[in-house]
């Protein structure tokens, strides 16, 4: 089964998504925390300027994510709110190369994972605070048009995933 | 470049971003955003130019003034990359959980 996450809530600052995994709650967990470098997109999202070969969670509250370079370097996203195995997980997620030292512009990422059965696992992440990126978006008025634009950049997205 | 690779990349610069904040309160000119700030007017031009390149940031005309605005615009494309970043990502973890998984069942 290979249905995309599904997508739901309509609050415009995060992005929700659920995705159920036919795998036990701690395999889905373990994966999800300690092995996280098998599957996280790299070639989509890191930081730092070499080749990055790992995505590390330092597993306790307090603990650093980061991405480890294959020069042996380290560049850190950010950091562990909350440490709940197996079941709960919240990092702040700073995104860009320096956002660490503006705390006002940190998001946050949380998973939720339950079993369902003892086979199943659900797995739910909702990735918030999107709206201190910019100004709240009830507040603002769109000066441009930009279906255009969108409708090429989903298309560009749509390609790439098709690619992998 | 995407715009939201633009706007994530604009934004790693913290005095870009300390614009964007003024903008947060309100339409503001060049001198407006630049006063009590570090840095010159020119500067503060140089980097809303690249603010407006990533639409982050818009600008109108009004009466005799320039003003600058946030442009949700970047900041709805940052939000609709996550979107089909973690559609990605997920899929991905999906797969590796499920070969762990199974290799555990044997």
């Amino acid at each position: 089964m290979t249905a995309p996450p599904m997508s739901h809530g309509a609050d415009p600052n995060s992005v929700r998504k659920v995705v159920n995994v036919q795998a036990p709650q701690a395999i889905a967990w373990r994966v999800f925390t300690e092995q996280m470098g098998t599957w996280w997109p790299l070639a989509y999202y890191k930081i730092g300027k070499a080749n990055a070969v790992d995505a590390v969670i330092e597993p306790h509250i307090g603990g650093r994510w980061y991405e480890r370079g294959d020069d042996g370097s380290t560049c850190q996203w950010g950091s562990v709110l909350v440490w709940e195995p197996p079941s709960r997980l919240v990092l702040s997620w700073d995104i860009s190369a320096d956002w660490q030292y503006d705390p006002t512009l940190k998001t946050e990422l949380e998973l939720r994972f339950s079993a369902d059965g003892s086979n199943r696992t659900r797995v739910e992440l909702e990735h918030r605070h999107l709206d201190r990126f910019g100004a709240r978006r009830d507040e603002m008025r769109r000066i441009f048009d930009s279906e255009g634009d969108w409708g090429r950049f989903l298309e560009a997205f749509a390609r790439t995933a098709e690619a992998q | 470049m995407t715009y939201a690779e633009q706007a994530f990349d604009a934004l790693g610069d913290p005095t870009r971003r300390a614009v964007l904040k003024r903008l947060r309160g309100g339409a503001r000119s060049v001198g407006e955003i630049a006063e009590g700030m570090d840095v010159s007017r020119p500067a503060v031009s140089q980097h809303l130019k690249i603010l407006k390149g990533a639409r982050l940031v818009t600008v109108h005309a009004v009466g005799t003034r320039r003003v600058y605005a946030v442009d949700n615009w970047g900041v709805e494309s940052m939000r609709k990359w996550l979107e089909g970043f973690w559609d990605e990502a997920l899929t991905a973890f999906k797969a590796v959980a499920e070969r762990e998984a199974t290799k555990e069942e044997k």
